[in-house]
């Protein structure tokens, strides 16, 4: 159903939704506890963002809404209604490169091995455009900490670090 | 995750009504403490009051300090250019809690309602009077590392996790709320509460009132301050203690001083005596070391290797410091670590 | 001299640093990991965990959770279906000795978090719903999980754990000797409990096909591991049990063994016959697998000079009530150190929790972190630099296995070019000599060792028409680089560019291999991958000497060169043939080999193999505050050739900061009133963020090995043994205060 300001909706009823997804708008039927982290990887079969923790802890679902980076576990489908969603999947998109080719990050985290075995990266990618998009943090005790909710167990950060200088450097690809 | 009903409300009215509406309750904005509750189980609202939409994420000035809107979010307030300029102690302690994500969705209405992050809370297999209440306190006696020193019970030794709430009560916020009966305005050191007998009451709110909006006073403490916070790692973890310190000083002369702690309470911790006692002293080491006494000599630890007695002294060495970066105008760096 | 692989004797891509070959796939988000495929009609597992430690299930309510539409069944001990019922059938190819845990097998519950039901629903929020209405009663028994009190009923393991060194037997008099000596030191070492927390949490992905077979993802670090045990659980032919597991989120030894949730997933799609995926949540990796406990005592008696004369190393461990989980902890003392009187002793004790299991460097990073602080007490206790202590005792000969001397061990060149990197000149010895405004400056080194192994290995090679050749067996890729490494290796031997070469990895249709582990992977697919691809070289070699008018014809193959994609004569690169135009003249589609690489016997007859590292830390801490800033790390390794600078620099950099989080932050905080973890998720369980990682400089020292044809030694462990010691011993430096319980923090310093 069509969510209506004020009425409550009933526990067992899917609400209708509208989401732009990776470019693509996508109309959908949701109930009301579905994460955006769920919505994506269970629902819409994009597994790129990834469940670490499930609670804010870790970073892995980081996705960006209208441009901000946001745990995704965190974040119910259903109040998002209407809004722009870019995930690892769409980064490439959103440098406007065409679709074969990679998000500058993308580029940058293979060339400074910002990476073991990956699952962080797809949070600390979209993590690191939001930072971008921020401008709030430009050396790199300031990526550091503004890079802090991103886990990587496999211990990449000063690679990740290395990534996020040189795309600043390069004008940011944005 | 609990099955819940969802009302997405447009007017403050709206919300309200909506909340009174159903059992169980809760608004939700950001979400960021909420969510992870629900799904803990922790959390099992009947109702979910979507105030995303309602239009209260504006920043304001008024009568001489600012209005934050209840929806403006950790990372819209701490940026703020006016913000930044006239309350960097408010700015500096968001910027050193949670991570840029959570900051990015987590309200200011919100974080004054977060709560404690007690490892026997957040555990349903453990006794927890703030969850379930009457089924006893599983800290007490257990991994108490990260809990209260000020202010406990013996019911309850949880402390309030939120670092904006500490510069907050520093700062002399005054909270304003929309509820059933009206609106009304709470002084923010009187919206949170300390555990007693009813831990399971983290404020004052009554029920379903509806925080609107959080105003900051005139007096910013904006030259000397800071917000020096100390944790078991260098970012993205809760204070084991925190200092929000404003000073107003008369040549090197304390002429008003304000302090607030932070991961030693159910509250932000402040002690007017302390306070009192600094107001007309040199603003030197042997005054802070003065008030930083008087403050710490009412702490209560819990014992043993897993307990909180190092946090006393860590307190009172955090308060001299955080003192002593205030009044010589060098507040603690966000990124660079190294204390001032 | 220097390992090659082509055969030109020349390498163009081993030795040289590349980027990831399975970069592209994870920056875009197309790796898919074992809880992200999918199948139709699959159904998902939500697992209930056990409130109580000890005791039993009183009774189980699951009425609740069954009413909730979407909920297919609820799995408990009292609906379970049968399954194998000897503990053998249990026995994963790397179990220790024991009786496995058994998920949902009676009412038993054996430690806190124990999984005691499964909830399998339509889809996974339903499946999460309906697992928090399942009511479970116990009856409660006081739980046993303090190390400390179960000490005294401390035990030598009856049975070895297979591949686990016992400590070797004394020799001299340690006891008599350390009484006499002019400088003594005895202290108790620990650190806290780690937990692995690999940032994918475990899932298991079991799909029934069509025909009655199950394709199963699972995050695992050896697929054949999960498939032989998913036979022998639930009597199934092996051919009928496909694993796969391309990516792998991280594991660091917690994938080495089959975990509840694949026992579970298989359990409920055989009961209902769809395919079922169970994914743990992240609190829940608190309920297998960890790095255990150990209450270490090192005794130290040296003379003036710190000549060592005796040196004893006690360890106490803790393992399950039902299964003997055993390490190498003490051994090290004895390899590291030249001693005339010397005691190692191990034993277990048995607490209330699940069995621990390797992490990263197991028993090494809590041994070495253990001897490395005592030789720093030496150090200052004589007086010495703490690296003229180490090469004053150092040895060239291995003295727990009969005095055999080391296939190689650059060790002293690890200290210094570590040394002269770091600028350990510079240092004043003298604890609290160095400050920077308020903060004192600490600088320390230790030394790492781990294993060098090589295991039975398969790979196999096909060459394709189109010149394309693919590689690879079963081991897993942790994010340790295999895929890259096995490319490199490949393209060289066949003197083919990378892009034409694709590594296949992760799947029980592919050649055996081990599981990843214990840094052998290089070695043991690394070899025999080169082999298999040596093997299609010379078929393909044959094939072309047939050739009509071939201008090798008349040529050996040692006087051959494969580049560029064609075999040539060496040193005459006119006279040659491509590969396709090869297969194309002799019309086969392909060129195939299987390959197996095992250790070397008479290399391991006569040497001990060992990698090495000196690492240097430099740590900045606030005096009155105590809060640490580790401002600089170098660790300088000696593993054998690295194969590949870019992510073999990437392995160490991860083990320092696995170590840094050791040394630091990480402690499985145990409440033994009720024997539960109680900071049980990636909030309160503190594992290094990106704001606490500074300079890490990697150096990789020469030198050459030849316990394989690669002349490599493994990695994935080296980086983290020994850091924790650096960084507690840079601590002392700095504050003058000896911290020998893990983690350093900020209670033990300022307390």
């Amino acid at each position: 159903m069509l969510i209506e300001s004020g009425s409550p909706v009933a526990a067992d009823t899917r609400i209708g939704i509208s989401l732009t997804i990776n470019g693509h708008r996508r109309d959908l039927q949701v109930a009301p506890w579905t994460t955006l982290l769920d919505l994506l990887r269970e629902h819409l079969d994009l597994t790129g963002t990834k469940k670490g923790c499930d609670h804010g802890q870790c970073g892995a679902c980081t996705v960006l809404v209208n441009g901000t980076r946001v745990n995704s576990c965190l974040t119910l489908a259903v109040m998002k209604d209407g809004a722009e969603i870019t995930t690892v999947e769409g980064l490439a998109g959103l440098a406007g490169t065409g679709s074969n080719s990679l998000h500058p990050i993308q580029e940058a985290f293979i060339e400074h091995d910002a990476f073991q075995c990956g699952y962080c990266t797809p949070g600390q990618l979209c993590s690191s455009v939001g930072l971008i998009n921020e401008g709030h943090a430009r050396s790199r005790d300031e990526i550091r900490e503004a890079m802090s909710g991103n886990i990587c167990r496999c211990g990449a950060y000063t690679n990740i670090v290395d990534a996020i200088e040189d795309v600043m450097s390069q004008g940011g690809g944005r | 995750m609990n099955r819940f009903e969802y009302v997405r409300a447009g007017t403050v009215a709206e919300a309200v009504q909506a909340f009174a509406g159903a059992e169980g309750s809760r608004f939700i904005a950001g979400g960021t403490n909420l969510i992870d509750l629900m799904k803990y189980d922790v959390e099992r609202p009947g109702r979910l009051v979507d105030i995303t939409r309602l239009p209260l994420d504006r920043i304001e000035e008024r009568d001489g300090g600012l209005r934050l809107g209840a929806l403006a979010t950790n990372a819209a307030v701490a940026y703020d250019a006016r913000v930044q300029s006239r309350y960097p102690l408010l700015a500096n302690a968001i910027l050193a809690g949670a991570s840029a994500q959570l900051r990015n969705a987590a309200s200011t209405g919100g974080n004054l309602l977060q709560r404690t992050r007690c490892y026997y809370f957040y555990d349903t297999a453990t006794p927890c009077n703030k969850r379930e209440p009457g089924s006893g306190c599983s800290a007490i006696g257990g991994i108490a590392r990260i809990h209260a020193i000020f202010g406990t019970s013996a019911h309850c030794i949880a402390t309030h996790p939120s670092d904006m709430c500490v510069a907050l009560a520093a700062l002399e916020a005054v909270v304003q709320v929309s509820g059933p009966k009206g609106e009304r305005s709470i002084p923010i050191a009187d919206f949170h509460r300390l555990p007693g007998n009813t831990p399971e009451q983290d404020t004052n709110l009554k029920p379903g009132e509806i925080v609107v909006a959080v105003d900051l006073p005139a007096r910013d403490f904006g030259s000397h301050y800071t917000y020096l916070k100390l944790r078991d790692r260098l970012s993205y973890a809760f204070a084991l203690v925190s200092v929000a310190a404003g000073l107003e000083l008369d040549g090197d002369q304390v002429k008003t001083a304000r302090l607030a702690l932070g991961g030693v309470a159910h509250k932000p911790w402040r002690n007017r005596k302390a306070e009192a006692l600094l107001q007309g002293k040199p603003a030197n080491r042997e005054s802070f070391q003065a008030a930083a006494d008087l403050i710490v000599a009412e702490a209560k630890t819990q014992g043993g290797p897993q307990g909180n007695a190092f946090k006393v002294e860590l307190a009172r060495r955090a308060i001299v410091r955080g003192l002593e970066q205030a009044a010589a105008g060098t507040p603690q760096s966000i990124s660079d670590k190294r204390i001032q | 001299m220097t390992q090659t692989f082509s055969s030109t004797g020349r390498d163009r891509f081993v030795g040289t640093p590349r980027s990831r070959v399975d970069g592209p796939a994870k920056v875009t988000g197309l790796a898919k990991y074992a809880g992200e495929f999918t199948a139709p009609g699959l159904l998902h597992g939500s697992v209930v965990s056990s409130a109580i430690a000890r005791g039993r299930i009183a009774a189980i309510d699951s009425a609740a959770a069954e009413a909730v539409p979407g909920v297919a069944k609820v799995l408990t001990h009292a609906n379970r279906p049968r399954t194998a019922w000897l503990d053998y059938n249990y026995q994963d190819a790397v179990a220790p000795p024991g009786s496995p845990f058994r998920a949902l097998y009676d009412d038993k519950i054996h430690y806190s978090g124990q999984p005691v039901a499964l909830v399998v629903a339509e889809d996974f929020e339903t499946a999460r719903y309906a697992a928090t209405l399942v009511r479970v009663e116990y009856e409660a028994e006081t739980p046993e999980t303090d190390l400390a009190a179960a000490a005294g009923s401390a035990y030598d393991p009856p049975k070895k754990r297979n591949g686990i060194k016992p400590p070797p037997k004394p020799w001299g008099d340690a006891e008599a000797v350390f009484d006499t000596s002019a400088v003594k030191l005895r202290h108790e070492y620990t650190l806290a409990v780690e937990h692995h927390n690999p940032m994918e949490p475990h899932a298991s992905t079991v799909v029934v096909e069509e025909d009655g077979s199950y394709t199963v993802y699972d995050k695992i670090q050896g697929v054949s591991n999960s498939q032989g045990y998913l036979a022998s659980v639930f009597g199934l032919a092996k051919d009928t049990v496909r694993v796969m597991n391309p990516y792998l989120g991280g594991a660091f030894g917690s994938g080495l063994r089959p975990q509840y949730q694949l026992f579970l997933a298989m359990l409920a799609a055989r009961d209902l016959g769809r395919s079922v995926r169970v994914v743990l949540t992240r609190d829940q990796m608190w309920s297998f697998s960890f790095r255990p406990e150990s209450l270490q005592t090192v005794g130290l008696g040296a003379d003036r000079d710190g000549t060592l004369q005796a040196l004893s190393h006690d360890a106490v461990q803790q393992t399950s009530r039902f299964e003997d989980y055993q390490e190498v902890v003490v051994n090290w003392s004895g390899v590291l150190y030249k001693c005339s009187n010397v005691a190692l002793t191990y034993r277990l004790a048995q607490l209330d929790t699940p069995t621990p299991a390797d992490m990263r460097a197991p028993g090494a990073v809590t041994g070495v972190f253990a001897i490395e602080t005592a030789m720093d007490e030496l150090a200052y206790a004589t007086g010495l630099d703490p690296i003229q202590l180490r090469l004053k005792n150092y040895t060239e000969a291995d003295q727990t296995a009969e005095d055999k001397p080391f296939g190689s061990k650059a060790l002293k060149a690890c200290f210094a070019e570590g040394a002269e990197r770091f600028g350990w000149a510079e240092r004043n010895p003298e604890p609290r000599s160095m400050r920077e405004g308020r903060e004192l400056v600490g600088w320390g080194v230790a030394t790492g060792i781990w294993e060098s192994m090589m295991m039975q290995s398969g790979a196999h090679a096909i060459l394709g028409a189109d010149g394309r050749l693919e590689v690879g067996n079963s081991t897993g890729d942790l994010g340790t680089g295999t895929y890259t490494i096995l490319t490199q290796i490949a393209a060289d031997t066949l003197g083919l560019p990378m892009e034409d070469v694709t590594t296949k990895l992760g799947d029980t249709r592919l050649p055996e291999a081990p599981v990843a582990g214990g840094s052998w992977t290089a070695a043991s697919s690394g070899t025999a991958v080169m082999k298999a691809c040596r093997d299609v070289a010379e078929q393909a070699f044959k094939l072309a000497r047939t050739m009509e008018d071939s201008p090798l014809a008349n040529v050996d193959f040692e006087r051959v060169a494969f580049a560029k994609g064609r075999i040539e004569v060496a040193g005459d690169p006119t006279r040659g043939v491509a590969l396709v135009d090869v297969l194309r003249a002799a019309g086969v589609d392909k060129l195939e080999a299987t390959a197996e690489a095992g250790p070397d016997k008479d290399f391991n007859a006569k040497y001990e193999a060992y990698t090495h590292s000196a690492i240097f830390a430099e740590v900045k801490i606030d005096e009155e505050l105590g809060q640490v800033r580790l401002t600089r790390i170098v660790s300088a390794i000696a593993a054998g050739k690295v194969l590949n600078p870019k992510t073999a620099r990437s392995q160490i950099l991860g083990g320092v900061v696995m170590g840094i989080g050791s040394a630091l932050e990480e402690e499985s905080m145990m409440d033994t009133r009720i024997g539960r973890f109680m900071n049980h998720n990636l909030g309160e369980y503190h594992v290094p963020v990106n704001a606490d990682i500074h300079d890490i400089e990697v150096i990789f020292v020469e030198e050459e090995d030849r316990a394989n044809p690669l002349g490599v030694k493994g990695l994935g462990e080296i980086g983290v043994v020994g850091t924790a010691a650096a960084i507690a011993n840079a601590v002392f430096h700095a504050t003058g205060k000896r911290i020998r319980h893990l983690p350093i923090t900020v209670d033990k310093i300022i307390g």
